[in-house]
């Protein structure tokens, strides 16, 4: 098959969300020419979604905030399994790295000296979020996409990459489709940076968008590299729970940061039975504690527990719901019209408020919302060095959401947008100082032709299994036995299945021509999500015990032993393998650190 | 359950028709929803964008009975029971297939905008502003880029002046700059000359559709105006300039 479109560059940028965008920057920055190349239009991609906030330790609320309390909270968020480096790095630079955005046209909320404002959040010691709003990620995404245009990034925008290529054990470039036409691209280039995001729509309720199909992490499995920490899925615990067609769309953080309260059906506000024990004493222990610091009052009262990390109140929900507890559609109340006024609200969550009122018919200024969990981030992904950014493929390196490694087995609100900003720059200008040093490989006519031809097979088909089924099938395995409470043999199960549905993809059959097809975009969005799904089952099926985000009924209490090793997925001979890995251990001051506070 | 009927447009610019289809409604479901149904169980080539579904995004932008809507924020139950739905692609837009249209124009028209020029910083750590300075801004910052306001545009809409006239989405992001506080730089010559601004002739319909209530035509397009108008034919300040200059 004849790839007659081919381009070149330094640095080929695979996403082109905020950790690709930031990532282009710094390669361009640093003399490099960059290719970039994202699914959807430009400024689409899933951070755009962002609403709470971008966290770093500026210290304008709070002057005692600084990097060393950031590091810890994130440590301690993590749950033992983040790499101290990388939550050093995050800690130290975001900063700079968000006020570097107002140099290039984004404007965040102030606080009254002309500052940047920040918000409160779940996990965080101090308000820490900067933010607009809670459109934080719109802002985000149109300040970096716009200073890359302006840079000279060249953009290749509805353009989908199904492989990366390597020869002699490097990677030397990426094949793609084009959405609109179907006709194939090849990019060469010298270093390649993965920035796909995330890995959410593998389940049936899910606050990602077609996007999130993990299709870096597969990408990269493919081209020899390792995968870490995948069994570590975060379940929200605030999704909408109905009506049905949005089950699953996030309810930001931030109505529990600005004073919204869980009740179950008995009117119970529940949340102050299920403080954990590592966490005791930091929370507030009566309904009117709780109140004052609403009101404001912070340095005498303790914060919500409402405000717990968020696996603990994920898990908090479901059991209210088991318990039978729960709201008429399943969830449980989440209510801010008691704490707040209209106005209020309107002007700190105006698109929550639109959101409720336009698609649930539910004015959230006088009645509560229904919630519950809804699958929304992946803290496991592509293996990384934690400075470089640099997988273990030379010349592929990992950032964003489809690196793991900053946040072990639970991210805190807000770590994820500054991550993208801090880990873009490095992948980014790591890549392009590599790419000094490198030549451009040509790339085997052969194994060109049987990539393309292997995605074509299934309009050579007739009468097949229409993808679209096959993706609700899977969607409904993820979420019935490797959703937010797992066990052994229902883990077991969902293995066969989707070795099962692997073998069925080529049952399935397309119909019509390549331009703009979701059918055939789903049947080759279907072979990620399956590399995907196997390795977090696999991941999940290792740790027997419960951490962070995930959660064993089988070993409902934490090993000691577990939190001392990540567990790491390779490929070798075809089939996929599973390794314990110890976690790097910081030094002694570092260690002292999160253990007794700053 | 209830059975509704769309008519949903198939085909390219030039080769295209209104195919019926026939799918069960639940409660809540919004047009979108309704577009994915019919894909999953009738026509799995139907191609349409989508991103978000709640808004956020501006992905999903088409014509609902004609008028511009996000379709993942148009509710089935704002159509009365008998009412029949066609759902269409942006009609400003060259169409590349069934609801996908061709915006790579737009893309273009966003990259000649003269971009952000910030002042010097007025600390070691960055600006000093004050929230009612930066309101302006930030109100043209919630543009989500879903086009609505350009397929409305009968500039563009009507008479196809995409080269001539950057339209009302790019207006409202170069008010983005320029309301900025910080900002610097001059654009007035830009939006008097390769922008186009003359051809707005502030009917308001791009304001009416605007899903995230941007008064588009009131807070961007006429300060700007003023902008090109007081650069370009004050005559005191045309002479303060001049002065300046030597
Ligand atoms: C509703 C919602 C609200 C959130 N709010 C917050 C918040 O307030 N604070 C916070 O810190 N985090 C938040 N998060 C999480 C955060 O938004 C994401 O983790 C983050 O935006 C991911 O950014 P990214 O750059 O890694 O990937 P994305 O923004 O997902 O971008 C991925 C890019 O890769 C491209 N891509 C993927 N696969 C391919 C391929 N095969 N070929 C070519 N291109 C490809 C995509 O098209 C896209 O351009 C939120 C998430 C959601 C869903």
């Amino acid at each position: 098959m004849e790839i007659s479109e081919r381009h070149e560059h330094d640095v080929l940028v695979i996403g082109a969300g905020g950790a690709g965008l930031r990532a282009a920057i710094a390669a361009i920055e640093a003399g490099a020419s960059v290719g970039l190349v994202g699914k959807s239009l430009l400024g689409k991609a899933h951070t755009v979604m962002a609403e709470g906030g971008m966290a770093a330790a500026l210290g304008n609320n709070r002057p005692e905030d600084n990097w060393q309390v950031h590091f810890r909270d994130t440590m301690r968020g993590g749950k033992g399994l983040c790499d101290w480096r990388m939550a050093r790095a995050h800690a130290r630079e975001s900063p700079d790295r968000v006020r570097e955005l107002e140099g290039w046209g984004a404007l965040f909320d102030r606080a009254e000296d002309g500052r940047m404002n920040q918000r409160p959040f779940g996990g965080h010691t101090y308000g820490r979020l900067a933010h607009v709003g809670d459109r934080t990620g719109l802002e985000m995404i149109r300040t970096l996409q716009d200073h890359a245009v302006h840079e000279g990034a060249d953009v290749f925008m509805e353009c989908t990459v199904f492989r990366l290529l390597v020869v002699d054990g490097r990677v030397a470039g990426a094949l793609a489709y084009w959405r609109p036409t179907g006709e194939f691209v090849l990019f060469r280039a010298r270093t390649v940076v993965l920035a796909t995001g995330g890995l959410g729509k593998a389940w049936k309720v899910t606050s990602n968008s077609w996007e999130c199909t993990g299709d870096g992490v597969a990408l990269a499995y493919d081209a020899g590299a390792e995968l870490m920490g995948m069994e570590f899925v975060q379940f929200h615990p605030t999704g909408m729970v109905w009506p049905p067609s949005v089950r699953g769309t996030l309810v930001t953080e931030g109505v529990r940061g600005e004073g919204g309260v869980l009740t179950n059906r008995d009117g119970e506000r529940f949340m102050f039975r299920y403080v954990p024990e590592m966490f005791e004493g930091d929370y507030a222990e009566s309904e009117e504690e709780a109140d004052r610091w609403v009101e404001g009052d912070r340095v005498a009262n303790r914060r919500p527990p409402e405000l717990l990390t968020r696996d603990v109140v994920a898990k908090a929900i479901v059991a209210e719901v088991e318990a039978g507890r729960g709201s008429p559609h399943g969830g449980v109340f989440l209510n801010i019209s008691e704490k707040r006024s209209p106005e209020y609200i309107k002007a700190k969550l105006p698109s929550m408020y639109h959101q409720f009122k336009e698609l649930a018919g539910v004015d959230i200024t006088t009645d509560a919302m229904e919630v519950g969990p809804t699958t929304h981030y992946a803290m496991g992904g592509v293996k990384v060095h934690p400075e470089t950014a640099a997988t273990c493929v030379p010349g592929l390196y990992a950032a964003g959401e489809v690196a793991a490694g900053l946040h072990g087995g639970n991210r805190l609100g807000g770590n994820s947008l500054s991550d993208l900003i801090v880990f873009g720059q490095r992948a980014g200008a790591a890549a392009a100082e590599e790419a000094r040093d490198v030549s451009l490989a040509e790339i085997p006519a052969s194994e060109l032709s049987g990539a393309a031809a292997g995605a074509m097979a299934p309009f050579a088909r007739e009468g097949g299994r229409n993808p679209f089924g096959l993706q609700e099938e899977l969607q409904q395995i993820m979420q019935d036995k490797v959703g937010i409470a797992r066990t052994d043999e229902a883990l077991r199960d969902a293995l066969e299945d989707v070795r099962r549905l692997r073998g069925a993809l080529d049952s399935c059959s397309v119909d019509g021509g390549r331009a703009f097809n979701p059918g055939w975009h789903t049947w080759l969005d279907l072979r990620v999500m399956l590399t995907v799904a196997e390795a977090v089952v696999l991941s999940a099926l290792e740790r027997r015990e419960s951490r962070g985000a995930h959660t064993r009924i089988d070993y409902p209490d934490s090993d000691a032993s577990l939190g001392r090793v990540n567990f790491v997925i390779r490929s070798s001979d075809g089939r996929m393998v599973t390794d314990a890995e110890p976690v790097s251990e910081p030094p002694a001051e570092l260690r002292q650190l999160i253990e007794e506070g700053v | 359950m209830a059975e509704r009927t769309f008519k949903v447009y198939r085909g390219s610019d030039d080769d295209g028709r209104l195919e019926s289809y026939t799918v069960e409604i639940d409660e809540g479901m919004v047009v979108l929803d309704a577009i994915h149904r019919i894909q999953a169980e009738h026509a799995p080539d139907l191609a349409v964008r989508w991103n978000c579904k709640a808004g956020k995004c501006g992905s999903c932008s088409c014509e609902v009975n004609g008028r511009p809507r996000l379709t993942c924020m148009t509710r089935l139950s704002d159509y009365g029971e008998g009412e029949p739905i066609t759902v269409t692609p942006m009609k400003a837009f060259p169409v590349i297939k069934d609801l996908v249209t061709d915006v790579s124009q737009a893309y273009r028209n966003n990259a000649s905008i003269p971009r952000f020029r910030p002042r010097p910083r007025d600390a070691d750590d960055g600006w000093r502003m004050q929230q009612f300075e930066i309101d302006r801004a930030q109100e043209m910052r919630k543009c989500i880029e879903c086009f609505l306001c350009q397929d409305v545009c009968h500039v563009l809409r009507s008479h196809g002046k995409h080269e001539e006239f950057i339209g009302p989405t790019y207006l409202v992001r170069t008010a983005g700059y320029s309301l900025n506080p910080i900002d610097v730089e001059d654009r007035s010559e830009f939006l008097r000359d390769a922008a186009g601004i003359g051809y707005c002739n502030i009917t308001k319909c791009c304001t009416e559709v605007c899903p995230e209530h941007i008064t588009i035509t009131d807070n961007a397009i006429i300060p700007l105006k003023e902008r090109v108008v007081d650069r370009f034919y004050d005559p005191l300040k045309a002479l303060v300039r001049l002065v300046r200059r030597r």
